[in-house]
């Protein structure tokens, strides 16, 4: 059933395909034209999503209250899934931002023949994601390493740490490790392939998949594919490309030779970085940014203590009480409920109009 | 609304974060170009015109080419290397490499820092094995 | 009705997750007999100034749309799109992670994969793309974009009527994703064309006039809780007078009207009567009920913001004109979402009103400051914390209790310490549900937002499934043979789901087991509780 993966796949490996060819043929297009346009596009298309929402008006107080609420003091309050105080709203938002605290509470269910449910913990996805995220987070931080000079020791130990754990191949038929493993690469790899799987093989997960939610699966792994091979099997001169993404950063590009020996391998690696950063501010990509922004996580669940002001409230028709009385009063004196207006007032008053 | 500040600061400490290569080489450095190390060749290098490989290739591949040796060397304990030409190297380190390259500094270090790489060949090689046996 | 709603066994075997070969988007919907509601009776759209009231047919081809129903819809949803920020940004960020698939009552009980919400929502954002975004208009349906049509319109209306806003989805979305918010602008969105569905129009509209949703009028409403009265009397031996619209009160109180209506909510509502009744003969305090507002639930809500609105200044309008110092609000769900969440900025400030302090023992409601308008559950809980009631919870001894945590006021307001304190404290015999279907967790009763109507008895059934499927776990682990509930909805929906599901158990609201245990001043001996079953030890009196 599946065109919508198989379009996307077909779409990273075009995209590969003109790197490839057109990379070293075009080296001033490729290296350094492409990579400025993507940062515009980025920069601009992020600025303009996130502004876009904030033009958008909060009109109500709704956080998804995930706990007990405030009430009398004697009663224990959950005060991180249902926060009364703004403090209270910063370690929800830290959390969920930080560690994916919502995901974390995933079950899934299960039915049994005799038609009983139950609802497992199931945290693969929160792992997966997880690892997904922070390796992400962790290959862009060391990527710095091209962009300054010289390079800063934070960046260095960051290096330091993800190399930690040394893991070499050593066989003729085999040479592997060298230079040394960044886990970080490793793991990114494996959780984007695992979020792949996922998508293909759980039945509801496929169904729900668009083409534009494997794209960006695609174009991750096809980043990370290529950085692995560059950094451990098919060599590129490492120099040479700091060189270039140097000039990048010094605006010195535009009047530049793209370093020779840089191979189209790179160019590959920069076509889908380049991709990535163009499509992330029209994608679903920019839950980055979103997740900031959702009104049930980030406001205050003190909704009946402190008023929340709609900008936009406007005046309703309502029913009035004097329009209620006027039409039952007859019926109200006889059951007598009192009225705010005795029955002769009310037509002396009707007569005068 | 009263929430468009923070999402302003927000958005600009992202802008701030993720533009900041851009920012620091150009606000902080002056934007001065940072070019590749040139690296500096001893006379013998000069003399001996090609490495062990084609310059091409060594200035991508050399630490592989490093670790085949070590493996021929320590796991089968052969020493000669051929290469396309037809000539053989003594496949060691101190002894080959750092025979013409006895210049670390200047030509080893110039280029791994450059890339921030830190090879772990000096925690049992002494790095001027020359210098040593004089 | 009932004899063509399935099976319970015939349900259950029907429920397949595995999703459709073909992509959603070229699944045609299937209004089907049994999963939907009887369109809305023109009089009542026409009668709250609606647009496109109508006499039309959901099974129908012709909708009896306007002509130009497409850009209304699209100018529609532009505007809600500047007027929400939740809606703007739920439309772009979903990733599509699968986590809300199965956390839906609806998709449980039916595995329909369009009632996982992820998809109910992909429903209006497949559109969104299309409209508004560049991506939709370049790539089309590689973007997961799709144009507005009939067909589409249609596959809308079912499944917004198939989502009971119980937000249990976003409890789980990492980005907090709320379909109950998407479900409420697609419905305001639908409103547009005028294709309500009658089970909330005319409830709606009765609430504007008569100022419930039953249509009481006031003096049946007196009439009504006059009823009670007698029926207290002759179980306990004291006769009540209940305030009706008396000025001057301290507290005006507001319940969903619905317990006035029918079993098993009346038994809750004579509970109100005798805890006010035992609070003023101890205690001097005095509250009034309002004909006017006499409505607590807002299916307004269920339609509009706007019609939200309107139903709901009436609590504020009654406060203001009989003076009282706070409102105190009975056992309902949606009515403490909007309670909680939307009265205050719609209608408010209450300035005219004090913070609540319950004057017998002297607390004060600060998380209730500036809405002013405290829960009976809360009330409650503070009157026994402070030993104010006099309670024979043995009374309850008969009834192994469960506490079933209503969708809103669990996850529109995270009340759930207050009523399970209470009942706690007048019944000796309670056991909480499996850990991941109560609190936050809870599931909804399968008919909230108003689907509560007979003629869509399969699609409430199947949305009731998980709820009763734990209940019937405590009830087989625990012997539970009463549900308790803080909500009239479920009131109102529980007893049809446990009579479907699990038979054994009933349903009551905690205030009836608060005035089956309280002890009234002057009060004979009583033999049965307020159902008039007999009271434990008094099986034998009774005959």
């Amino acid at each position: 059933m599946n065109k919508f993966y198989l379009s996307s796949l077909l779409a990273v490996f075009v995209l590969a395909l003109i790197a490839w060819a057109g990379g070293p043929a075009l080296p001033w297009l490729f290296g350094i034209v492409l990579p400025y346009a993507a940062v515009i596009l980025f920069v601009v298309g992020v600025i303009r999503k996130v502004m876009g929402w904030s033009r958008s008006a909060v009109p109500f107080a709704i956080p998804t209250t995930g706990g007990q609420q405030r009430s009398m003091p004697w009663i224990n309050q959950n005060k991180i899934d249902n926060p009364s105080t703004k403090f209270g709203v910063f370690i929800r938002m830290a959390l969920e931002i930080l560690t994916f605290r919502s995901l974390f509470r995933n079950t899934r269910i299960k039915m049994t023949e005799e038609g009983r449910f139950s609802y497992n913990l199931e945290l693969f996805l929160w792992i997966g994601a997880l690892a997904f995220h922070y390796a992400f987070l962790a290959t862009l931080v060391r990527h710095l390493r091209f962009f300054l000079e010289p390079v800063p020791l934070c960046i260095k130990a960051i290096e330091t740490i993800d190399s930690f754990f040394r893991f070499e191949i050593s066989y003729d038929a085999i040479q592997f490790g060298l230079p040394g493993v960044y886990i970080s690469g490793i793991v990114l790899f494996a959780a984007v392939s695992y979020l792949f799987l996922r998508r293909l093989l759980i039945s509801k997960v496929r169904y729900i998949s668009l083409a534009q939610d494997y794209f960006p699966l695609f174009l991750i792994m096809g980043i990370a594919f290529t950085g692995i091979l560059m950094r451990y099997f098919t060599k590129v001169e490492i120099a040479a490309i700091k060189d270039l993404t140097m000039s990048l950063v010094t605006f010195k590009a535009l009047a530049f030779n793209v370093p020779q020996g840089i191979g189209p391998l790179f160019y590959i690696h920069l076509i889908l970085v380049c991709t990535l950063l163009a499509y992330f501010p029209f994608s679903k990509l920019m839950h980055m940014g979103g997740i900031f922004l959702s009104p049930t996580r980030n406001m205050t669940a003190n909704t009946r203590e402190v008023r929340h002001v709609n900008p936009w409230n406007y005046p309703v028709k309502v029913h009035t009480y004097e329009a209620y009385e006027n039409e039952f009063r007859e019926k109200m004196i006889e059951a007598g409920l009192p009225v705010d207006k005795m029955p002769d007032e009310s037509t002396a008053e009707e007569e005068k109009e | 609304m009263n929430d468009k500040k923070w999402i302003v600061l927000g958005l600009a400490v992202f802008l701030v974060l993720f533009l900041s290569p851009f920012l620091y080489n150009v606000l902080i450095k002056g934007a001065k170009a940072a070019p590749m190390p040139e690296v500096v060749l001893t006379e013998k290098a000069k003399a001996a015109k090609q490495c062990v490989m084609p310059t091409e290739f060594m200035r991508a591949n050399h630490m592989q080419l490093l670790d085949e040796w070590r493996l021929k060397v320590v796991r089968s304990g052969l020493r000669d290397f051929t290469n396309a030409e037809g000539k053989t190297f003594n496949m060691s380190l101190s002894n080959t490499c750092l025979d013409c390259h006895s210049n670390k500094a200047d030509f080893c270090d110039r280029c791994h820092n450059y890339a921030s790489v830190a090879p772990y060949c000096w925690d049992c090689h002494i790095q001027n094995p020359q210098g040593e046996t004089k | 009705m009932a004899d063509e709603t399935p099976k319970p066994s015939e349900l259950l075997s029907n429920i397949d997750y595995r999703p459709p070969a073909k992509q959603w988007m070229d699944v045609p919907v299937n209004i089907r007999k049994g999963m939907y509601c009887y369109a809305a009776n023109p009089k009542s759209v026409e009668y709250l100034g609606l647009p496109n009231a109508r006499a039309w047919n959901p099974t129908d081809e012709d909708w009896k749309l306007p002509e130009n129903w497409q850009q209304i819809l699209h100018e529609g949803f532009k505007e809600r799109l500047e007027k929400f920020r939740s809606i703007k940004v739920f439309m772009d960020i979903c990733v599509r992670c699968g986590a809300c698939a199965d956390k839906c009552h609806f998709f449980i009980g039916t595995g329909d994969p369009k009632n996982m919400p992820v998809l109910r929502a992909e429903l209006l954002r497949s559109v969104y793309r299309n409209d508004f975004t560049l991506m939709g208009k370049l790539l089309g349906r590689f973007a997961g974009a799709r144009p507005m049509t009939i067909d589409v319109l249609k596959e809308w209306w079912y499944y917004l009527f198939q989502c009971t806003e119980c937000r249990r989805c976003s409890l789980y979305c990492p980005y907090g994703i709320d379909t109950a918010e998407i479900t409420m602008f697609g419905r305001e969105l639908i409103n547009l064309l005028g294709l309500n569905i009658d089970w909330i129009a005319t409830p709606v509209a009765n609430c504007y006039r008569t100022g419930n949703h039953l249509g009481i009028q006031p003096h049946a409403f007196k009439d009504m809780i006059d009823f009670f009265v007698d029926d207290i009397e002759e179980i306990t031996g004291v006769r009540m007078e209940p305030n009706f619209n008396k000025k001057g009160a301290d507290i005006l109180f507001i319940t969903p009207s619905g317990d006035v209506f029918a079993d098993p909510g009346t038994y809750t509502c004579m509970g109100y009567l005798m805890l006010f009744h035992f609070l003023k003969e101890k205690y001097g305090l005095d509250v009034t009920w309002s004909t006017y507002a006499s409505e607590g639930g807002n299916f307004g809500s269920f339609t509009s913001h706007e019609v939200m609105k309107r139903l709901n200044a009436k609590m504020y309008l009654e406060a203001r004109r009989l003076g009282v110092k706070w409102i105190l609000g009975g056992e309902c769900g949606h009515m403490w979402r909007v309670i909680n969440q939307y009265m205050d900025t719609m209608n408010g400030p209450a300035d005219f009103l004090e913070v609540p302090v319950n004057p017998i023992t002297g607390t004060r409601f600060e998380n209730a400051a500036s809405t002013k308008m405290v829960h009976i559950a809360e009330f409650t809980a503070d009157l026994i914390k402070h030993g104010k009631l006099d309670l024979k919870p043995e009374r309850n001894d008969n009834k192994i209790l469960t506490f079933h945590d209503s969708c809103n006021p669990a996850r529109g307001m995270g009340m759930f310490d207050e009523p399970r304190y209470v009942i706690q404290n007048v019944a000796n015999h309670f056991y909480d549900m499996p850990a991941n279907t109560i609190r936050e967790q809870t599931f909804c009763c399968g008919s909230g937002s108003g689907l509560n109507a007979g003629e869509n008895m399969e699609e409430r059934m199947a949305g009731g499934l998980p709820r009763a499927n734990a209940v019937k776990y405590v009830h087989e682990k625990h012997g539970v043979n009463m549900l308790a509930c803080v909500c009239a909805i479920d009131r109102a929906a529980l007893p049809t789901s446990m009579a479907y599901w699990v038979p054994e158990v009933q349903v009551t609201g905690m205030t009836e087991l608060v005035a089956n245990a309280l002890v009234l001043p002057g009060e004979q001996e009583r033999t049965t509780d307020l159902r008039g079953e007999p009271l434990p030890g008094m099986e034998e009196a009774d005959e």
